[in-house]
Formats: C-alpha cells, sequence, structure tokens
C-alpha cells in the first residue's frame, strides 16, 4: 500500500477532516470505504434510505432518531464531511489533553457527546426535552408490551428527578447533571475509532 | 464502642462447648447412678446387661455423640461469629478469619490441655466434600454474570498462567534453596518441590472473599481477584494430582509432561462441561416444580451438589463445575420458582456458606495445634518470602501484557492489591495432607500451617489500611434513577446504531449469539410458560396477597428528603427497570465492552436489584443508602387514581409497604419485586404529614434488625 497520505487524496477534504475531527488518516480512509459501501448508487452522498439499508439499524428502536441525527436540519443528504463530523463525537476522549482556548472544544468531548445525545430526544430543537418527547422516545424504547400509564409514569418520575427549575422540561444543564454519574466516555464511545 | 457485655457470655459459651468437645473420651460409663428401689448394684459390673432398676436420670453420651459434637463444633463456630460482631471495634482492625482461627487455636489449645493429645484435625475428605461446596456454590450464585464474562479473559489469564507461573516459580527456588542448605533439606527431591508449590501457590477463594468483602474495592478488581481465585482451583488440582503421580512414577518422560498439560485442559473443560449438564438440568427440573414449590430449593442444591461429587468421582474440577452449574441454572430457576423458594435459596446458601467458612477456619486454627511440628527456618522463611515475591512478579508481568487488550486498564494500585491479596487458605492445608508420606511431610506441614497463618494474619490485617493507603478507587454504591436508566438505554441504542453505521462489529458479537440463542430456544424449553409473560396486574395482586400472608409488619417507611414528592419504592424502582430492560426489543446489538445491552438486564435483575448478601456485610449498609426511599402508606384513593379500574387491589393493602427486613436490603427485594412490574406512585400529602415521625420509627425498626451491623461499617 502506498502511504496513507496519497490514499487520503481520494478522500474529499481529507487532511482538514482529521485536523478538525482528529480521526487518524487509517480511520478516515475505512470510514470513506464504509460511506462509499453504503452509498449504493454511487451519488458522493447518502440520503435515509441508504441508512434505512443497514439491517440492524432498521430494528433499532431509536433508529430513525439516529439516522436524523446525520442530517443537518433543512438537509435531504449526508455528504461525507457530516458524515464524519457525526461520527467524531464517538471517539473515545483522549484523557490529558490540553487546548489552547482558542480551539473549538472537540467533537468528542464530553459535553459535545451529551450534547449529541440531546438531540437526540430533543427533535425540535428547542433546548429542551419536554414531556411529550420523552414520552415519544420511551415509547419507542420500550414497544408495546407497556402500559399507556406505566409510560406515563416513567415519564413523570424521569422529569421529576431531573427537573430542577420545575419547569417540566428537561433542559440540557439538567441532562447532563442526571448523568454526570454515568461514565459517558465509555459508553458513547466505539473503541475502533481510537 | 458496643457493650462489652455480652462478649463474656459468648465466651463462656465457648468454653463450655470446647469442654464437652474435650470431654467425651475421658468420659466415664454413665452407669453410676444412685441405686433405687432398695437394688443393690454395687458389686454388679456395670457392663453386663442385667435389668436395673428404673432411674430418674440417666445419660447416655455415646449415643448421640458424633452428631452432638459436630453441633457444638458449629456452635461454636458461630458463637464466635457472633461474638465478632458484638466486639466493637475489632471488626475495623482483625478481618473475621483471623478471629475465627484464633478462636481455633484458643480451642485446641484448650482440648490439648485437657486431653493432651492432638485435637481433631481437618480431614481433608471433610474438607472437599462437605465443607467446600457450600463456599463455592454461594460464590457460583452471586457471581456478578456481566462483569464476570467481560473480565474472564484476564481472569482466566491470570489464573492459568499466573498459577503455573506461581508453581513453577516457588518450586524451582524452593528446590534451589534445598540445594543451599542440604544438610537440613537435602532429602527433598525437585518433584517434592514443585508439589508443594504447586499447593502452596493457590490463592484460596475462602481467605479472599473473607478479606476482600470487608473492604468494598471497586467491582473490577474484586471480580478479577475473586474469579482469579475460583478459576485456579482447575489448575492447582491438576499439577498437584500430575505431581503426586509422577512422584509414585518411577520416571518421569517427556510425554508425562506432555500428558500433564493436556489435563490441565480436560480438567477444567471436565469440570465446566459437568456445570453445564447439571445447571440445564437442573433448569428443566425447576420448570415442573411449580406444583410442589417448598422442594424447589432443594433441587438447586442438590444438583449442585451432585455436579460438584461428579466431576470430583471424574478427577474433573470440582469448584469449576459448581460454579457453571451455579451460573447456568440461576437465571432459569430464579424465573421459574416462587419468590419464597428464591429467598429460601439465598439465605440458605448464605448461611451454609456462611457456616463452612466459619468452620474451616475454626478447625484450622484447632489443626495448627499439632504434635507433628517440624521447623526449619530456610524453609519457612524462604517459603513465605518466595510466595510473595513471585505472586508479586507474575502479576506485574501479566499485567502488564494483558493491559494492551483491555479497555479499563488494571492500574498499579490494583495490581499490588491482587498481589497483595493472594491469600493462602484451607485448600493448600487440606491438599498437604493428602501428600503420601515421606520424611519430610511434616516440614510441609508445618510450612503451610505457617504460610495460611501469616497470608490470613498479617496479609489480611494490613490490606485494608494499606488499601486506604493507595486509595483504591471503591465501588460506587448508589443506584442509578430512573432518568439514568433511561438515558443509558438511550445511549445503548444509540452506540449500537452508530456502530452498525460504521460496519463495527465488536467483541462482543459472541455473546450477543449466545443471547439470542438463549432468548429463542433456552428461555422458552427451560422456563415455564406462565413465567414468561408478564401479567403485571395479577402479578401486582399476587404480591399483595402475598405480604398479607407474610404478616409484613406495617411499619411506616422513610421519607427521602431528597425528592420531595412522590418517592419511589425499590420495588418500583425494580419494576421500572426491568420494564426499561426487559421489555426492550430484540435485536442484534455489538455494544461497548463494558456495556452490552443484552446482558445489562439481566445485571439488572442480578446485580442491582440482587447485590449479593455479602456474608460479612452487615445486611443493612444498603438500608443507609440515601437514594432509597420508601413509600408510606398510601390512600386508597390515591392509589385507584393511579390504577384506574384495578379495584381488585384490595383497600387495606398498600403495595409499598416495607418490613425492616425488607428494609435491610432495600435493592435486594428479590422476591417483592421480580414479579412487580406496576409502579405505583402514592399521594404526595400524607407523606409529609407524617414524614419524621415516621421517619424515627423506621429508624428504631431497623435499628432493632441491625444486630449484625458493624458499626463502624459506614456506607461508601
Amino acid at each position: 500500500m502506498g502511504s496513507s497520505s496519497s490514499s487520503l487524496n481520494n478522500v474529499p477534504d481529507g487532511q482538514q477532516l482529521m485536523q478538525e475531527t482528529g480521526f487518524s488518516a487509517a480511520h478516515l480512509l475505512r470510514l470513506y470505504e464504509r460511506f462509499k459501501f453504503l452509498d449504493k448508487d454511487n451519488r458522493g452522498h447518502l440520503r435515509s434510505e441508504d441508512f434505512e439499508a443497514v439491517p440492524e439499524l432498521s430494528e433499532n428502536p431509536i433508529g430513525d432518531r439516529i439516522v436524523g441525527a446525520f442530517f443537518l436540519p433543512g438537509q435531504e443528504t449526508v455528504d461525507f464531511s457530516s458524515f464524519v463530523r457525526v461520527l467524531a463525537h464517538f471517539r473515545p476522549t483522549e484523557k490529558n489533553r490540553t487546548r489552547a482556548g482558542a480551539q473549538p472544544e472537540p467533537a468528542n468531548s464530553r459535553n459535545r457527546k451529551l450534547k449529541f445525545a440531546f438531540r437526540l430526544y430533543d427533535r425540535d430543537r428547542d433546548g429542551k426535552i419536554s414531556r411529550t418527547e420523552l414520552l415519544q422516545v420511551l415509547r419507542e424504547m420500550l414497544g408495546m408490551q407497556v402500559t399507556e400509564e406505566q409510560l406515563q409514569s416513567i415519564a413523570d418520575r424521569a422529569i421529576q428527578e431531573a427537573d430542577l427549575d420545575k419547569d417540566d422540561a428537561i433542559s440540557f444543564d439538567e441532562f447532563r447533571k442526571s448523568l454526570e454519574k454515568v461514565n459517558i466516555d465509555h459508553k458513547m464511545s466505539i473503541r475502533f475509532l481510537e | 464502642m458496643a457493650a462489652l457485655w455480652p462478649v463474656p457470655l459468648l465466651i463462656s459459651q465457648s468454653l463450655w462447648a470446647c469442654l464437652a468437645l474435650t470431654l467425651p473420651d475421658g468420659y466415664p460409663e454413665p452407669h453410676n447412678g444412685p441405686p433405687t428401689a432398695g437394688f443393690n448394684y454395687s458389686h454388679v459390673d456395670p457392663s453386663v446387661d442385667l435389668p436395673r432398676a428404673l432411674r430418674v436420670f440417666s445419660l447416655d453420651y455415646h449415643h448421640v455423640q458424633a452428631p452432638f459434637e459436630i453441633v457444638l463444633w458449629i456452635m461454636l463456630a458461630s458463637l464466635a461469629k457472633l461474638g465478632f460482631h458484638w466486639s466493637g471495634r475489632v471488626p475495623a482492625i482483625v478481618p473475621e478469619s483471623c478471629v475465627l482461627i484464633m478462636v481455633g487455636l484458643l480451642v485446641g489449645g484448650v482440648i490439648y490441655g485437657v486431653r493432651h493429645s492432638a485435637p481433631p484435625t481437618l480431614s481433608a475428605d471433610a474438607f472437599f466434600l462437605f465443607l467446600l461446596p457450600p463456599i463455592v456454590l454461594d460464590a457460583g450464585y452471586f457471581l456478578p454474570g456481566r462483569l464476570f464474562f467481560e473480565n474472564l479473559g484476564t481472569i482466566l489469564w491470570y489464573a492459568v498462567l499466573g498459577t503455573l507461573w506461581n508453581v513453577l516459580g516457588i518450586g524451582l527456588s524452593l528446590y534451589g534453596v534445598c540445594l543451599l542448605a542440604p544438610s537440613s533439606l537435602g532429602d527433598i527431591s525437585l518433584l517434592h518441590c514443585l508439589l508443594f508449590g504447586s499447593l502452596i501457590a493457590a490463592v484460596d477463594p475462602v481467605a479472599v472473599l473473607s478479606v476482600f468483602q470487608e473492604m468494598h474495592v471497586n467491582e473490577q478488581l474484586h471480580i478479577l481477584v475473586f474469579g482469579e481465585s475460583l478459576l485456579n482451583d482447575a489448575v492447582t488440582v491438576v499439577l498437584y494430582k500430575l505431581f503426586e503421580s509422577f512422584l509414585r512414577l518411577p520416571s518421569v518422560t517427556g510425554l508425562d509432561v506432555l500428558v500433564g498439560g493436556c489435563r490441565v485442559v480436560v480438567v477444567g473443560l471436565g469440570g465446566l462441561f459437568v456445570g453445564l449438564f447439571f445447571g440445564l438440568v437442573a433448569a428443566l427440573t425447576s420448570r415442573f416444580t411449580f406444583r410442589a414449590q417448598v422442594i424447589a430449593p432443594l433441587f438447586v442444591f442438590l444438583y449442585s451438589y451432585l455436579s460438584y461429587l461428579t466431576s470430583e468421582m471424574l478427577h474433573f474440577s470440582g469448584i469449576v463445575a459448581i460454579v457453571t452449574c451455579a451460573v447456568t441454572m440461576k437465571q432459569y430457576v430464579e424465573a421459574n420458582v416462587s419468590e419464597r423458594s428464591n429467598t429460601s435459596i439465598q439465605y440458605f446458601l448464605k448461611m451454609w456458606s456462611s457456616v463452612s467458612e466459619t468452620l474451616i477456619f475454626i478447625f484450622l486454627g484447632v489443626s495448627t495445634i499439632q504434635d507433628i511440628h517440624m521447623w526449619s527456618w530456610p524453609f519457612v522463611c524462604s517459603t513465605l518470602l518466595l510466595c510473595l515475591v513471585w505472586r508479586a512478579t507474575g502479576v506485574l508481568l501479566l499485567t502488564a501484557v494483558v493491559n494492551k487488550l483491555r479497555r479499563n486498564a488494571v492500574t498499579f494500585r490494583d495490581q499490588f492489591i491482587i498481589a497483595y491479596g493472594g491469600l493462602r487458605g484451607a485448600i493448600c492445608f487440606s491438599l498437604v495432607f493428602l501428600i503420601d508420606d515421606f520424611p519430610k511431610k511434616r516440614l510441609f506441614i508445618t510450612t503451610t500451617i505457617v504460610v495460611i497463618l501469616f497470608t490470613v494474619f498479617v496479609q489480611g490485617m494490613t490490606i485494608k489500611p494499606l488499601v486506604e493507603l493507595l486509595d483504591v478507587k471503591r465501588k460506587k454504591r448508589a443506584l442509578p434513577t430512573v432518568s439514568e436508566e433511561i438515558h443509558s438505554r438511550l445511549l445503548d441504542h444509540l452506540l449500537s446504531g452508530i456502530e452498525d453505521v460504521v460496519g463495527y462489529w465488536g467483541q462482543h458479537y459472541w455473546k450477543d449469539r449466545f443471547e439470542q440463542f438463549n432468548k429463542k430456544y433456552l428461555r422458552r424449553f427451560l422456563i415455564g410458560e406462565h413465567h414468561q409473560t408478564h401479567s403485571s396486574i395479577l402479578r401486582v395482586y399476587q404480591e399483595v396477597e402475598r405480604r398479607e400472608q407474610q404478616g409484613v409488619e406495617e411499619t411506616p417507611p422513610v421519607v427521602d428528603a431528597h425528592s420531595s414528592s412522590r418517592p419511589l419504592l425499590p420495588e418500583e424502582m425494580d419494576s421500572i427497570r426491568r420494564i426499561l430492560s426487559r421489555n426492550l426489543q430484540n435485536f442484534n446489538n455489538k455494544q461497548m465492552p463494558a456495556y452490552s445491552r443484552h446482558t445489562l438486564h439481566q445485571d439488572l435483575t442480578t446485580d442491582k436489584t440482587r447485590k449479593p448478601l455479602h456474608r460479612h456485610q452487615s445486611l443493612t449498609e444498603r438500608c443507609t443508602y440515601h437514594t432509597i426511599t420508601y413509600c408510606p402508606q398510601r390512600a386508597d384513593g390515591e392509589f385507584s387514581k393511579s390504577c384506574r379500574g384495578r379495584a381488585r387491589l384490595s383497600r387495606s393493602h398498600t403495595v409499598c409497604s416495607a418490613s425492616p427486613r425488607w428494609s435491610e436490603r432495600p435493592d435486594s427485594l428479590v422476591p417483592a419485586a421480580l414479579n412487580h412490574t406496576q409502579p405505583s406512585y402514592p399521594g404526595p400529602a400524607e407523606e409529609e404529614q407524617d414524614s419524621p415521625q415516621r421517619r424515627t420509627q423506621i429508624e428504631r425498626a431497623t435499628k432493632k434488625q441491625l444486630s449484625f451491623i458493624l458499626e463502624n461499617e459506614k456506607p461508601l
């Protein structure tokens, strides 16, 4: 194989993406190959049908939310850089990494990861997880075997626990606070993307 | 400092037990009762079987001698344990095993002093056949499954390779020492040294458990040490038997060594399969026990013990078999049998293993008082030193390799604890007695005893301060909240989805495949139909009925200050958690190493809702969780509001009443929570009024139950 940088030339904006997301050249290449594999019609971008072709994803309870997270608001297609930028959230957090204050927060920081997860709930992007949004997610996750009342109770309970300013919705800060004991880096990192 | 007054009482009772144990051999024939009814027996030989007059009292000790003595020993052990927990600050400093050994030493000394002969020793048969299985079964049944299997590679690495390293290292070095001191140790051959190395290198699960349980290290470390101590039995037993058979052979060839190597594999795998077989059979049997629920727990014990005996019969590793059996049958049995049977199983397991362990340590102490000691400074001291050195180097080297493959590296502090926590115990002791007799056998026995005592006392007592010194990461204890649960689930799904997008096949491919297989075939086959679906109303109703039948004391529970309105019962938390986990749709999930979603739900029902009842840990540590909340007696109106139309739940029952007994283990309310899928919320109004009063009441109630608490055991 040639040197990684020469194969990287095939990847659109390869160098820039590497810098921005922190992926290594090898990873980026791998992701590009995966992108091309998903892009069955060779259009250069992915549509939601391409995502839905992944069989396991269609069985995932929140599969459509995950797919939706790849698409920027208003966009119908995902090009490679957006693809990579979303996946950059799932790199394991590097410890002991110091960055200059001016640099933007890396995509795989704990905060950014949590924001990504938050946006899964908060589809209307109003900055809060309302009761209805939470109920929707719960319904998707819990399927048919739970009664409506149980769902309501669980949602009630969750909001009650997390909601500190009593506005009956979960803001991002409250969301982050309720997850402070969880090892987000562990839960939201794909190891092989290190 | 707790009141010390029970201690003298217990000591006196123990001494009485000792004396009773020392008397039998010297007890005169009980025919000295005063003659009654005018018959004169002074010239009659008591051994002649003549008709005698009726006596008011007579004593026939020999009739009951054997069971009487056994009971007395167990009584002694239990009283010692009781006294230990009552004795103020002692538990903080000295682990229970040490105290028990000291009691054993005392009793042994007393017996020796009275009888002037060696006290009864722990026979290897009694140990391996009766005393060891309950402990290992208990360990296997409460094994945290998810953690264990995630770390299985590392555990096997330490267990197999580490033990091999230790055995060979200690054996060869000891041989070197013997060569250096030919005058006193010259007649110990290489094979003898290797044999000795094989029995002394093994870390003992009993000793390790007893010390680590009191220490609350983080789960990963605990499972590493514990798992290693369980699994190295296979290697130890094989090597021991191997070297023993080599000793009997006229000569040893390379082929024999190769055969020996194969035997290690065979022993381990054989034990595994025997355990699997019996576990599955037990699961299947439990499916049909719903018509005779009272004997359901018996099957658990019978099958486990049978698996142990069978594998011992076939010269496989009994420990591996019984652990496998327990792990295999657990999920199916728990689903199949009633809650009371589950409780019975757990309590009996804990009780038997506790008694066993106590007896083992006491006998260790008693057996130390022997006539047959032989001392040799160089041998003993070098053994001690070598054990420590080889274990330390072994752990360091192995960890250096295994850290490259693990996500959570084993830190240096963890390594120190693993190395230092390698306690030897009764297994070594029994094995050394089984050696064929040869001139230096007594030396081996003495050395083994010294090593055991050293590791248990010195290492056991100092490990806690050292741990605190090194600030090992402690287990996090608080239970997750509902929000955490939900969000964690979401994140699991998210990660799974992203992995699918990226096309990542994680190392849990096999685990997921197994889970699918499990769900599709095994669970359907092994779990009775009426247990497979949830009918929440029925279950809640049954639960309520059950509680009424148990005559649960209705004590007002504590209200958590954290959440002022609508606190949740532990059962409710459990049920919510179980709803979240059990009702998740099945799909192939390739998850991060530590958090596979498929095993998470089992772990929720095992790890979190059924925290193992640590034998030494007081049952009430859980009580001091501030996240656990209880709901007070609910108004009927409130209840019916939250479950409209469920009028079958009769008015006088409150689903969330908490008895003091249950309150001790709120997160292990297995029976209560097992079928309780209905979260219900109490009304806020009454609680706030009565909460302070009820809080004190529940505190008083729980304090009553806290007789086993070690005062200085603080929640961490």
